[in-house]
């Protein structure tokens, strides 16, 4: 008898257990003062219950690799030109591969040690006589190189995704990388997906270039456009309408978002929002010395390529500041300086899926899962109690143990309970008796063939037990599948699904036990088990 | 004494119903087949296809035409407009399965239509899932590798588990894996990977003589087809939860056949006929009590999910129903009887020298 005492410890310990798991997600068992005493953790909603936002990003790592090596390509020119040997037109073929040509053929030996020597990340794919002693470069990016401004790209995208949405404010925001160029955030109860959108998806590339002013703006429209200089859009907004204005900006950049340490909202004086920003050291020597080189030149401010204002340089202007202007909204203004704050995104960030849902459906969906889960429970529950009797009881008793279980278990291992988690475990309801029926119908089975009680409750077990287990193997196998290839909900569903099983063999094939072996001992001889 | 629904003399010659049995899955699965091919395969929902979903809470109840009119807009082209969830909610279900739009654009459209069109009646956007074309795509694979894989692992171990045939079994899934590596490496779609591996893994059954491998796969083909075809005849679309019950009825089918399996290993290892399909009634019969009571249970806790789940989980529930009630049917009429298959070899097989115990 002392291994059914164990049993039942065991079996009491693991009820505790699951126990002061599940009882902190009951809210006034929370608040109360045995809420103090329990562990804080509480089953975590999946974003389908709970409402809020699901995105799948999808960075364009071939924009990132064609703005490296179109650097590589200014870079490479420079450098050839201040060791004397002169290199034109350095132009991106794809995102790959670049195009440059030598001048003089007879450099060719000089320029190739150079590319070994300073350029190692590209190697050089063609070389074919361009004519008047020319020679035509095609550079290639190395697959190692390829591969390591990939995941630089990636994590930079990452990191900073992650910094903006640290600021915009949001509780136990998820951001996780997925293969290739994906990104999953997930960003729970928040309710205006609108705004977490352009907060997250903006690239935020922000750049200070010289208005050419000099340039003919019409004639620019038409299409001719001065070499060095590039057209661009001055927008306005006026009242609910935008504008836009043609302007004419040289191509160089004088100064980038890199440098801001700062930026945030603030009003001038007739109350509209503008956001300010302070550079590092090295950003304000810089905007210093811009400044003093143009006074009475208009400097043009470009976010994600629309020139948001142009104002004229008055004077030199030290101290490292700067704003932008634009008729933003309060809101707009505090969107935009999260997103400076936070630096720009290595490339750009399309958004391939979004899934959000309201607080008032995830909560609904609750209430109705709950609703499902009680009917269905308690009619499985009166039949099994009318149909085996007091052996039913125990089963009745050992289906509400299971949603103990699977509910301790979300908790204990951090799963969340998504919706289709609660279909799983509804469909456990079900399927969690099947263990119970498997065995009680052994022991009739071996009551009947004139067994003594003893003999057929040891018999049914026995030879249930493993019949549970190979029937139950192929659920599980299905469950980890699902596991492995979904994602969000379904995993939800795999994760309840798995957990409902493993409860349930254990409740019926171990705490079952328990109850009938200490019916045994107690039992005055002759009378027959209530089955 | 207790309740019992099999009176426990019963035996029901289910091996000689085969054939009615057989015939009533054919029209089964041949009606759902027609209706996919007639159709172009299956209704992939916004998961597998891209495209979006809107739900629509109104306060008050609005005509769909009217709905209809009120997003006729270039943002919304191909629009469908649904009744969805119970008839108090007043909720609608706008979807497309193409959209160049991103998700805050057809907000935006959504939301100008109806407050234009709608003055006194306020509407909530309850849930909006937008899929790229990409993402869909791949989701469709991965569902797809998803129900090969699991075929692939249930049938090994089954093989093994019940035939002690690991090593045979372990060959099939090597060969298998081949397969869809050579196919994967030749770039086939998916979808053609998965019907050839299907079919390798029936013809590897046979030729390796795993007849329980071979029943339980029949029946789960059964099992998945049949859902299958009603979605597609009442024009449901599948989408990922869809994926995830028919998976689930993967686990639930094979549940029920293994457990008849257990019984007819049992039966044969004591010897209780010489006759096959003896063995193979008396063990359907035996266990038709546990099959009815756990159908039965689980049946009505799906069928409470299914009443009063909500929209959101009307379709996965729907599938289960079906799914239980076809698994249940598929393990007694079709994977067990496929067993007399093998019949010729069968005391070969079950009666090896005691030599090797």
């Amino acid at each position: 008898m002392g291994s059914l005492r164990w049993r039942a410890l065991l079996a009491a310990f693991v009820i505790f257990l699951a126990l002061i798991h599940v009882l902190p997600s009951i809210p006034s068992v929370r608040n109360s003062s045995l809420g103090a005493l329990l562990p804080s953790d509480e089953i975590g909603l999946g974003l389908d219950l709970k409402g809020g936002i699901h995105l799948t990003l999808g960075v364009d790592l071939d924009a990132a690799l064609g703005n490296a090596i179109t650097s590589i390509g200014q870079d490479l020119r420079l450098e050839a030109r201040e060791k004397k040997i002169p290199v034109l037109r350095p132009r991106l073929l794809d995102s790959r591969r670049l195009e440059f040509t030598l001048l003089k053929q007879e450099q060719k030996t000089e320029l190739d040690a150079l590319l070994a020597a300073r350029f190692g990340s590209m190697e050089i794919i063609s070389t074919e006589d361009g004519g008047n002693g020319q020679l035509r470069y095609v550079l290639g990016a190395t697959p190692e190189y390829v591969k390591y401004l990939q995941d630089l790209t990636m994590d930079q995208a990452l990191k900073t995704i992650r910094n903006r949405i640290d600021q915009f404010g949001v509780a136990e925001p998820d951001i996780r990388k997925q293969q290739g160029n994906r990104i999953i955030v997930q960003l729970p109860g928040l309710d205006d997906p609108k705004r977490a959108i352009n907060i997250i998806g903006r690239t935020a590339h922000l750049e200070f270039k010289l208005v050419d002013d000099a340039a003919d703006v019409q004639a620019a429209v038409a299409g001719t456009v001065p070499a060095e200089s590039e057209l661009a859009y001055l927008q306005d907004k006026r009242g609910a309408s935008e504008v836009k204005t043609p302007i004419v900006l040289k191509s160089e950049v004088v100064l980038t978002g890199e440098y801001i340490t700062d930026a945030n909202v603030q009003f001038d004086s007739y109350g509209q929002a503008y956001v300010g920003m302070n550079f590092n050291a090295r950003g304000a020597r810089i905007f210093e010395e811009v400044t003093g080189a143009n006074i009475k030149k208009r400097l043009a401010i470009v976010l994600d390529g629309t020139v948001h204002s142009a104002p004229v340089i008055q004077d030199r202007i030290g101290g490292g500041r700067a704003s932008i202007t634009g008729q933003f909204t309060t809101e707009e203004a505090h969107d935009l300086a999260v997103v400076l704050r936070a630096g720009s995104l290595p490339a750009p960030v399309n958004i391939l899926e979004e899934r959000s849902v309201g607080p008032s459906l995830g909560q609904e969906s609750i209430d109705k899962g709950m609703m499902a889960a009680l009917i269905g429970g308690l009619m499985v529950v009166v039949f099994m109690s009318i149909y085996y009797r007091r052996a039913g009881l125990i089963a009745a008793f050992e289906i509400i143990l299971d949603i103990c279980l699977i509910l301790a278990g979300l908790v204990a291992f951090g799963a969340t309970l998504t919706l289709p988690g609660i279909a799983g475990i509804i469909l456990t309801l079900g399927m969690a008796v099947d263990a119970n029926v498997l065995i009680y119908e052994r022991i009739r089975e071996e009551l009947r063939h004139g067994e003594s009680v003893a003999a057929a409750i040891n018999n049914g077990f026995s030879r249930a037990t493993q019949t549970i287990v190979d029937s139950n193997v192929t659920t599980i196998i299905a469950a980890v599948i699902l596991y492995q290839f979904g994602t969000g909900p379904v995993r939800g569903f795999a994760v309840t699904l798995t957990l409902g099983i493993l409860a349930s063999m254990f409740t019926a094939i171990f705490v079952s036990r328990i109850f009938f072996d200490s019916w045994l001992a107690r039992r005055q001889p002759g009378t027959q088990p209530s089955i | 004494m207790s309740f019992e629904i099999i009176k426990r003399d019963t035996n029901i010659d289910f091996v000689g119903m085969r054939k009615y049995a057989y015939v009533l899955s054919a029209v089964l699965l041949l009606t759902g087949f027609l209706s996919l091919l007639v159709k172009g395969g299956p209704q992939y929902g916004i998961d597998f296809a891209g495209g979006f979903n809107v739900q629509v809470k109104f306060s008050q109840s609005v005509e769909l035409d009217k709905i209809r009119m009120a997003l006729d807009s270039p943002a919304l082209t191909g629009l469908v407009v649904q009744d969805f969830g119970d008839a108090g909610d007043h909720e609608v279900l706008l979807r497309a399965s193409f959209s160049e739009q991103t998700a805050n654009q057809v907000r935006e459209a959504v939301n100008t239509g109806l407050e234009s069109a709608f003055p006194g009646v306020t509407h909530e956007i309850q849930r909006l899932e937008m899929v790229g074309p990409k993402v869909g795509a791949d989701l469709r694979e991965k569902a797809l590798e998803a129900i090969f894989y699991a075929v692939l692992l249930i049938a090994t171990y089954i093989s093994g588990r019940f035939e002690q045939k690991w090593m045979v079994a372990g060959l099939m899934a090597a060969g298998l894996a081949s397969v869809v590596y050579v196919l994967d490496f030749l770039n086939a779609p998916t979808s053609l990977s998965v019907i050839v591996a299907t079919v390798a893994a029936l013809v590897l059954c046979v030729v390796l003589r795993l007849k329980y491998a071979l029943g339980a796969i029949v029946a789960l083909i059964h099992d998945v087809m049949i859902p299958l075809g009603l979605f597609s005849l009442l024009n449901k679309d599948v989408d990922l939860t869809i994926i995830a019950a028919l998976l689930t009825i993967v686990g639930y089918s094979l549940n029920d056949t293994i457990i008849i399996y257990d019984r007819i290993r049992e039966n044969i290892r004591a010897k209780v006929s010489p006759s096959l399909d003896v063995v193979i009634n008396k063990s359907v019969n035996q266990t038709m009590s546990r099959t009815l009571i756990t159908a039965g249970t689980t049946f009505v806790a799906v069928f409470s999910l299914y009443v009063f789940g909500g929209g959101v989980i009307h379709d996965f529930a729907l599938t289960m129903l079906v799914g239980v009630v076809a698994g249940t049917y598929s393990s007694v009429f079709v994977g067990a009887p496929i067993l007399a298959f093998f019949k010729p070899r069968i005391d070969v097989d079950e009666h090896p020298a005691p030599a090797t115990a």
